[in-house]
């Protein structure tokens, strides 16, 4: 195992061992010219024939899927961050609604990570979840023996079980179309190219240069030195990340692991070392 | 644009990129308004009022662009000294019948005009027939010697017309009429203006609901008049851009599945004002007249040649007798009136849903209910298919399944992926697409369907004798086939137009002729299959072209990408600025030249001054810009032709709350009425229907829901019927997020789940507060997902100038839970309408 290969800066493709890999690839969402059209959503069913998620209003503004899922590999958020309500005397006052009224309506379309250090990955027992040469993160529907270790292992919250199969499901970056040169589905899909999809460097570069440009944009999971050793996708958001119900700051759940195996070694050692004066003083 | 065009809102999201201010002005707040830099809010039905105050603003502040306004617009031209204006008249022009509620338009005319057109009742039959605009699309006559002011000072002068006509339109009337405050409604003249000129265009966009109103044709006009005078048509980047509610609506208007047109602006022959060939083609052409319309009759021959072939000759009027006639009013709305009164025995519904899509959900499906036959073709069992099982009359009572009378025939359609042809879109430009994939099963195309109609009838027909199949039996019915199925391509073809004696394809318009010795099935598309190529199909990416990208598709007429384009150049012919240059004259080649196709006769010089009597494309002058125009000029007045006046004047919807803060005159006094006992509205000025509503779409859904409400992966984005109220008016009406509620008028109660939200919001009118809702009108009683369907709640009243409904807003009621079932829901829709009646 190298250097950062649970936690820190790395490219994940030459550490899971291929040798001349391609560049990573990545998603670079820009949130500040999504319109909420929800295209990505349902050209990412078509291709992958992700089942429908169920019929339900949810009141969440105009987002009726709700969240990431087994059956909702992009998702898109709407978030109306409301006006004051001006009393009626106020607006009797002002002469009718006030002239710049206090008020966004941001939307985001959130997908799976593709973690630098990939807890799902990291815990998945059957070798089910891989690393692709593109750097992105797998699971082979028919490997996968359904024993969602993973679900938790994600500090995201992203992978998830499929109620009546059983097995773990989640956004694969389209890998049966970037393999052949082409854009993951909702990339295509998306009018605006909110979603862009490309060589990661590059994505990061524009992002570098697209945050100067808008005001109060801020990105997020752009960066290696954070708890995942940054994202494979990441987003440009016009507020806190909480406010589009990202975690503020991921760290990988296996990042701890060395040093858990190491404590687990040492209080292994020290049962052994009871075990055996246990054994010693019986002779005595 | 973003929810309903969100593949075209990339442009705008590229100009906002680029630099662009993108102003967003709705009752509502959108994921257009997301992305745009301001958000206006207004009331829905004050349009007129917001851009009235945007004229009033550019003409008391002399923001015009005047060189362009003198040489290019009729600003300048003397108006009769009879006209009266609305100003004097208390909200009506002069020349009003009270009787027939139509205008004589005689005094509205230029100075020294020569009187025409307007026989005793022809406003009336215009409006029947939804011709008025026809005037103006063609041309009325207008004489070469209008008398003129170019320094637009005298007082009859247009410009001094319209600067009288709108200087009650003041920030402070804005605010109280549409509730947008003075401030805000200022930035957006502000921006307008100074985006506006030499140096820089500005674009207007709007989407269909904008014409859906009582007075939607002058929610255009004066978008058009704000257009010109600011120099923004004929010129890159600006423009009014409809945006049509479906891929091709600008291709079904151009080759029209209206009652009142032929291909190509072609009025429908009229029993009584077209008795002849000749008087058919003189009205459109106007002998005496300028303008291109002045070949009609080249137009008119070839469309007949195409439709009869050697049938047609100069001796029968080229087939003209066996054009249908118009009798008065066979809009759509007519009809289905007609159907309830037993008039009408059959009726074709193509890819249309007016179960659900159509103004009041009830009179449509009542009407269906008493056919002898109906026949269906869509993708999906659509509504208009079922309501005899499962329609909310079933429900009610009112219609009975077992006593329903009408035969339905249910043909299953082929999708746009599954056969060929071209779209038209908003820019006019005509796409080729190809078939991807086989229809499954029984589907099949529209062409296949007409054309074996076609084929099976006149089989059927063969050998009659009768005077009545003879135009039927005659027409040319012969394509390329693909198997059994007609070639889209060979059709084209023949819409191009082709030389008689050869086959050989026109390459253009002016090649027709009216000697018989051309067919043309469409005559502003004739170019689309120029040199044996089909023009529509060319696709080269615009990265390898310039930026007008004139290798991508084709753009009627005769490949222009923007109209009147000769605007873009000043009248001595240079470019308003190196910026915005766009086509020219080039003085040593002695052309016009430029970056797109001129839209003007090519070596006519910028100084051309038509000799005396001189008439036709001759009579264009060198800065007529607008050529199409009898006077060659783009209209801030029109002088004839608008059933409902010369100047868009701001009239309250049909139902409204507020009393018009403006004029005496209430409504627009011409609207289309269909007084009935089965066609209620709501008079009650908001004492029992307090609230405005307007309706829409939501990306997630297509129109009347048929080709997404069958699809899970759209239906589960936007599962249920809802309604959108502001905090305010929930608490108001007790109201809970989620919660059901319904809304009542004088035709029906719907019922929807409450969103709660900021995006809509009260405003102040005229001192009181006004709340609107909104809903969306997708849902209906088949697919995967179902609800109640918004347009149900309207009523049939119609702009006068071309019967489109008002069904973008109307006054209701909102009650929290569910509206009641059965039979009693008649009757708590009565008990509505007669406190309403009451309170007159």
């Amino acid at each position: 195992m190298g250097t950062n290969s649970l936690y820190g800066p790395l490219d994940p493709a030459p550490d899971a061992g291929y040798a001349e890999p391609p560049p990573r690839m990545g998603f670079f969402t820009d949130t500040s010219v999504c319109i909420g059209c929800k295209a990505c959503e349902v050209a990412c069913k078509e291709w992958n024939a992700v089942p429908d998620d169920g019929f339900d209003l949810l009141g969440h503004s105009y987002d009726n899927t709700g969240g990431l899922s087994a059956n909702s590999w992009r998702h898109v958020a709407f978030i109306e961050q409301p006006a004051p309500q001006p009393s009626m005397d106020a607006l009797a006052i002002a002469g009718g609604a006030p002239a710049h009224p206090d008020f966004r309506w941001l939307m985001m379309s959130n997908v799976c990570k593709h973690c630098t250090h990939a807890g799902c990955l990291d815990v998945c027992p059957t070798g089910a979840l891989f690393r692709t040469e593109f750097g992105t993160v797998v699971v082979q529907e028919d490997v996968c023996n359904g024993c969602g270790y993973c679900i938790p292992a994600c500090p995201y919250g992203v992978i998830d079980q499929r109620k009546d199969d059983g097995r773990a499901w989640k956004c694969t970056m389209c890998y049966d179309r970037i393999g052949d040169g082409l854009t993951p589905a909702c990339a295509q899909a998306c009018p605006t190219q909110s979603i862009q999809y490309g060589v990661l460097d590059e994505l990061r570069e524009r992002a570098a240069q697209r945050v100067q440009e808008v005001e109060g944009a801020r990105l997020y999971g752009h960066d290696e030195n954070d708890g995942v050793g940054g994202d494979g996708a990441f987003f440009l958001l016009l507020d806190e990340p909480e406010v589009y119900g990202l975690p503020p700051d991921p760290i990988v759940t296996t990042k701890e692991l060395p040093a858990m195996w190491k404590r687990a070694g040492v209080a292994g050692l020290a049962m052994a070392a009871a075990v055996v004066v246990s054994f010693l003083g019986g002779r005595s | 644009m973003a929810e309903a065009h969100p593949v075209g809102f990339q442009y705008v999201v590229e100009a906002k990129n680029r630099g662009a201010k993108i102003i967003h002005v709705d009752p509502r707040f959108t994921r257009t308004s997301a992305l745009a830099h301001s958000y206006v809010p207004v009331r829905a039905g004050a349009d007129i009022a917001f851009l009235g105050g945007v004229v009033n603003y550019i003409l008391s502040n002399e923001k015009d662009f005047r060189e362009y306004v003198v040489a290019y617009t009729n600003a300048s031209m003397i108006v009769n000294e009879e006209f009266r204006d609305t100003e004097d008249l208390d909200g009506l022009f002069s020349g009003y019948d009270p009787e027939l509620n139509v205008y004589d338009q005689a005094s509205w005319q230029y100075a020294g005009q020569k009187e025409m057109g307007q026989e005793e009742g022809e406003a009336h039959a215009d409006r029947e027939t939804a011709s008025g605009l026809e005037q103006e699309s063609h041309g009325p006559p207008i004489p070469a010697d209008v008398p003129r002011d170019p320094t637009l000072q005298d007082p009859r002068c247009v410009y001094q017309i319209l600067k009288r006509h709108y200087a009650r339109y003041t920030p402070e009337v804005v605010e109280r009429v549409c509730g947008v405050p003075k401030e805000l409604f200022l930035e957006v003249c502000e921006a307008w203006t100074a985006n506006s000129g030499r140096e820089r265009t500005t674009a207007l966009v709007y989407s269909v609901g904008w014409t859906q109103h009582s007075v939607g044709v002058q929610y255009i006009r004066t978008g058009a008049i704000i257009q010109l005078l600011l120099g923004n048509m004929g010129r890159p980047g600006g423009g009014v851009m409809a945006l049509r509610g479906h891929a091709s609506i600008q291709g079904s208007t151009d080759i029209p599945t209206l009652f009142n047109l032929l291909p190509g602006y072609l009025p429908m022959p009229h029993h009584r004002q077209h008795e002849t060939f000749r008087k058919w083609v003189d009205e459109i052409r106007h002998p005496e007249q300028k303008g291109f319309w002045a070949n009609a009759e080249s137009y008119a021959v070839s469309l007949l040649k195409a439709y009869w072939g050697d049938a047609a000759t100069r001796e029968n009027d080229w087939g003209f007798g066996w054009l249908p006639r118009l009798t008065g009013d066979h809009g759509t709305y007519q009809q289905v009136l007609d159907m309830i009164d037993g008039k009408i025995k059959g009726y074709f519904l193509l890819g249309q849903n007016p179960a659900v899509g159509s103004a009041h959900g009830k009179a449509q499906r009542l009407g269906m209910a008493n056919l002898d036959w109906l026949v269906v073709r869509d993708l999906f069992m659509i509504e208009s298919a079922t309501f005899w099982k499962d329609g909310p009359e079933i429900a009610t009572g009112e219609i009975s399944t077992e006593e329903c009378r009408t035969e339905v025939f249910f043909m299953p359609a082929a999708s746009h992926a599954e056969k060929e042809g071209t779209f038209t879109q908003t820019q006019r430009m005509l796409q080729w697409r190809e078939k991807a994939v086989d229809p499954p099963g029984d589907c099949r195309s529209e062409l296949w369907f007409f054309y074996h109609l076609g084929r099976r009838i006149r089989a059927k027909l063969a050998g009659s004798g009768k005077a009545r199949d003879e135009g039927l039996l005659k027409l040319t019915w012969d394509y390329a086939m693909h198997g059994d199925e007609p070639s889209g391509e060979d059709v084209l073809r023949e819409i191009n137009g082709y030389n008689i004696s050869d086959k050989s394809p026109v390459s253009g318009f002016v090649d027709l002729k009216d000697d018989g010795s051309t067919a043309c099935g469409c005559w502003i598309y004739s170019g689309v299959f120029k040199d044996g190529v089909n023009q529509a199909a060319r696709r080269k990416p615009g990265h390898e072209q310039d930026w007008v990208a004139r290798e991508w598709g084709w753009a009627w007429p005769a490949d222009r990408r923007t109209l009147y384009n000769r605007a873009s150049a000043d009248p001595d012919g240079r470019p308003w600025s190196e910026r915005k240059k766009y086509v020219w004259w080039d003085f040593e080649k002695k052309e016009w030249t430029g970056y797109d196709v001129p839209d003007f006769e090519k070596s006519k010089p910028p100084g051309y001054q038509p000799p005396e009597g001189a008439t036709g494309v001759d009579a264009i002058a060198g800065n007529d810009a607008f050529i199409m125009q009898g006077d060659g000029k783009g209209w801030l007045y029109a002088p004839s032709g608008l059933i409902d006046g010369p100047m868009p004047t701001h009239y309250e919807p049909a139902e409204s709350p507020v009393t018009n803060p403006l004029y005496a005159q209430q409504a627009n006094p011409t609207r289309k009425r269909y007084e009935r006992p089965d066609n209620p509205d709501n008079s009650d000025f908001g004492d029992v229907f307090p609230y405005v509503f307007t309706t829409s779409r939501l990306t997630e859904h297509h129109t009347a829901g048929g080709m997404s409400r069958q699809l899970p992966y759209l239906s589960e984005l936007q599962p249920e019927m809802f309604v959108e109220v502001s905090p305010r008016l929930a608490e108001e009406r007790g109201l809970e997020h989620l919660g059901w509620a319904h809304i009542v008028t004088s035709r029906a109660a719907i019922e929807a789940r409450v969103m709660i939200t900021d995006r809509l919001r009260p405003l102040r009118i005229d001192g009181r507060t006004v709340h609107q809702i909104w809903m969306p009108y997708h849902w209906g009683s088949q697919g995967v997902v179902t609800g109640d369907s918004a347009n149900d709640l309207i009523g049939i009243v119609l702009d006068p100038n071309v019967l489109i409904q008002e069904s973008k807003v109307g006054t209701c009621d909102i009650q929290p839970g569910r509206r009641p079932t059965g039979p009693a829901l008649i009757d708590y829709v009565a008990e509505y309408r007669r406190r309403a009646n009451g309170n007159q």
